[in-house]
């Protein structure tokens, strides 16, 4: 499904990713670990085309398509989807606006017919209800005065959805407390199916308890160093980087 | 992939009313002069009472200078050499109906969305575009125009006025201001001036001395007006003024909504537009009016354009009155206005709310005055600017309260947003407050369509252009939600427009 070969990234200049090679088969779960700094984020970011990062070298195919030539938009309706980390408020447009805004251009994009607005409410409350957010929220500015843990939640429930192909997670369980952690593992669990598959970007083992992960990697100085089970993401939790020979505090300065 | 993708390049405005009526018209030669005056007041056929009003205009007119504390820039304007009359000719004196209005005319007003016909009116067929028959019984479903009297104001005269018959029944006046000097001359001088005298300010008095048409209303005491009034105002002469004058009272207990909506051709040369408005709501009365401006803006390397210069006041002059301004600004290439409130009348409440987009080399300076002379009068001001490619935008507010307005309230919200980083927006809020028991709340914000902002929205399938509308209509929910329901939608339309744009 995703075919990451020597990919190579930088930011004003300044190589982040050095060399990824990574492939994603469809239904796999894959997490990728590291330490602060080792470009986790960054390679979440440049799938999807965050613009600050350059790629200056290497390819990324998905499902067959050169996701390099693709805007933004164009890989999200191709099926890319991205928990952000940090999620932004916009202010005055409700989450119920924007969602149905969105999951109509992809229906669009596919031939289907819009939602109307009774089946679209049904859609939506239901899949709030997964994520434990009150019918409210549909109601209020996307993120507006959410919480940090109200935001995760809220990007979980547009990944419910808008349905992806490839679901990238980006730190989505930092600042979550364990119940919050479990809801959210549970709606991504949901999705879980044959054709579809989960990049999971995480610091810690823990996410990875609930959502179990049938590859890990771990990512330091822009390059996979180590790749295993879910195994290695409890040698991780238990030895710390430091087992593998990377330095924490030298690789987030 | 596109070279950038950053907000502002999502933002171009394709100004869709740029468009000349090709229709041979009766127009002054330029020059501004006693004679000039003269002249005007004699083709309209005015009570001598009122040339001596607009002469003695002039002479104080004469004494002024044009005012520069705005923060704008702009060559100023040659008075000497715009035309201050310019009206469609005609066989007849003044059409009395539909059928004696050159169709030109009518097409022209069919092509901007507004039906000068009762009927298609009220079919909808503004909101439609497209002609309906005999459709005349489904009111209430169409366009935004659909159950809305209107007075068309085309270059210095009004061409029409629709629903006369039906606002007459309720005892409604709604015509042209020269009309209502002809039929109501008493009310007119009653009232014409008590709100923005004479000498108020430069371009107020340069009205007062030329002003050509503009819309007249009264409601009589106890009646709420059956349906939204409208005045459409379309500049369509070449070198020509437009100064027109609007007077709208409503009397005890009465209400009315009033809307305006303004465009122009697109052309090179500058156009100045200096209009007049003033409100009177006695006791009890509300007044809602509402502007949707579209004037021509001027192209994306700033040349051409409307001058925007107008005075626009409400006087709550009775208790428990209430006097409304919303609009929503897209166009104009100078844009300085300021709709007030003078709170007289004890308890009378003023509010302001304001969305003004400017984009390429706009310059607007705008926003309000509240004075509170009454007690427990209470004022709000949501004022919402947005600024794109280099424009330049300045909030300036003045919030009094004189040593009458024993427990007055004033809540003051600003919010600029700003699309790309060539654009400026400003604030400049006023409070002179003599009376200690009053109290005064101000909130200003700056904030930007930001990349991650659009990135999110792009994440979702959503393209640039929508998301850029998606944000900034978001920013304007507060303001638009006080328009008349009909024209919220016509007014989210309008910013989609002057958002349109092309990607790279």
């Amino acid at each position: 499904m995703l075919t990451i070969k020597n990919l190579h990234a930088s930011v004003e200049g300044t190589p982040i990713l050095k060399g990824i090679n990574l492939e994603i088969k469809p239904g796999e779960v894959h997490a990728v670990m590291g330490p602060n700094g080792s470009g986790k984020s960054t390679l979440a970011q440049v799938l999807v085309g965050h613009e600050a990062f350059e790629v200056t070298e290497g390819e990324i195919l998905f499902d067959g398509q050169n996701l390099l030539e693709l805007e933004v938009e164009e890989r999200a309706l191709a099926g890319l989807f991205l928990a952000f980390q940090y999620p932004v408020e916009i202010p005055g447009v409700s989450n119920l606006q924007f969602l149905r805004t969105a999951l109509n251009t992809l229906r669009k994009h596919h031939g289907q017919d819009e939602l109307d607005a009774p089946s679209f409410m049904k859609l939506a409350k239901e899949k709030a209800k997964q994520v434990d957010l009150s019918p409210d929220f549909l109601k209020r500015g996307v993120n507006e005065g959410f919480s940090g843990g109200e935001k995760k939640r809220n990007e979980i429930m547009q990944m419910l959805m808008m349905e992806p192909r490839l679901g990238i997670l980006d730190e989505t369980d930092s600042g979550l407390d364990i119940d919050a952690l479990k809801t959210i593992a549970n709606g991504v669990n949901t999705l879980r199916a044959d054709n579809r598959s989960f990049l999971v970007v995480t610091h810690y083992q823990r996410l990875l308890n609930h959502i179990v992960p049938d590859v890990v990697h771990v990512l330091a100085n822009g390059q996979i160093i180590k790749t295993g089970d879910k195994q290695l993401a409890m040698e991780l939790e238990e030895h710390g980087y430091g087992w593998l020979g990377i330095n924490e505090a030298e690789a987030a300065g | 992939m596109a070279e950038s993708n950053k907000p502002e390049d999502f933002v171009k405005h394709e100004y869709e009313a740029g468009f000349v009526t090709d229709i041979e018209s009766d127009t002054f030669e330029p020059g501004l002069n006693e004679d000039v005056i003269k002249r005007l007041s004699q083709i309209k056929g005015e009570p001598e009472w009122m040339l001596e009003w607009r002469l003695e205009a002039y002479r104080q007119f004469q004494e002024m200078t044009e005012p520069n504390w705005q923060k704008v820039n702009f060559e100023p304007v040659d008075l000497q050499s715009i035309s201050y009359y310019s009206a469609p000719k005609k066989d007849s004196d003044k059409p009395q109906s539909l059928d004696e209005v050159d169709p030109e005319l009518l097409r022209t007003y069919e092509k901007l969305g507004i039906p000068l016909h009762e009927q298609k009116a009220l079919a909808g067929v503004a909101g439609a575009g497209t002609p309906a028959e005999s459709e005349a019984e489904s009111t209430g479903g169409g366009g935004a125009y659909s159950n809305v009297a209107v007075d068309a104001v085309f270059d210095s005269v009004s061409v029409v006025t629709t629903f006369k018959e039906k606002l007459a029944e309720a005892g409604v006046i709604f015509c042209s201001i020269s009309e209502a000097l002809q039929e109501h001359p008493e009310l007119v001088k009653q009232y014409l001036g008590s709100v923005v005298p004479r000498g108020d300010n430069y371009f107020a008095s340069l009205n007062s001395a030329v002003f050509s048409d503009g819309s007249f209303v009264y409601v009589p005491k106890g009646v709420k007006c059956p349906m939204e009034l409208s005045t459409y105002f379309r500049i369509n002469a070449e070198n020509t003024g437009q100064f027109e004058r609007t007077l709208i009272i409503a009397d005890e207990g009465a209400s009315v909504s009033y809307l305006e909506g303004c465009t122009a051709p697109q052309r090179d040369e500058n156009q100045l537009h200096a209009a007049v408005v003033e409100l009177v709501a006695l006791d009890d009365a509300e007044i809602k009016y509402s502007t949707v401006q579209n004037w021509y803006p001027g192209d994306e390397n700033g040349n051409g354009g409307i001058f925007n210069f107008v005075t626009k006041r409400g006087m709550a002059r009775g208790k428990n009155s209430k006097i409304s301004w919303t609009q929503v600004e897209t166009g104009s290439a100078v844009t300085w206005k300021y709709p007030s409130c003078v709170l007289k009348g004890d308890n009378s409440v003023g509010e302001f709310y304001s969305v003004a987009l400017t984009n390429n080399y706009q310059q607007a300076d705008t926003g309000t005055k509240m004075i509170h002379l009454g007690k427990n009068t209470r004022s709000t001001i949501i004022a919402k600017g947005i600024s794109a490619g280099h424009s330049d935008q300045s909030y300036r507010g003045l919030v009094k309260f004189q040593p009458t307005a024993e427990g007055a309230r004033n809540f003051t919200q600003c919010d600029s947003l700003l699309i790309g980083d060539k654009c400026g927006a400003h604030t400049f809020p006023y409070i002179e407050n003599k009376n200690s028991s009053a109290t005064v709340e101000h909130e200003a914000t700056t904030s930007k369509v930001s990349d991650e902002q659009m990135l999110f929205c792009r994440q979702r399938g959503i393209d640039p252009e929508q998301a850029v509308s998606m944000i900034v209509n978001g920013f304007c929910k507060e303001v638009f939600k006080e328009l008349p329901m009909e024209f919220a939608v016509e007014a989210g339309k309008l910013l989609e427009v002057s958002l349109e744009g092309s990607v790279g």
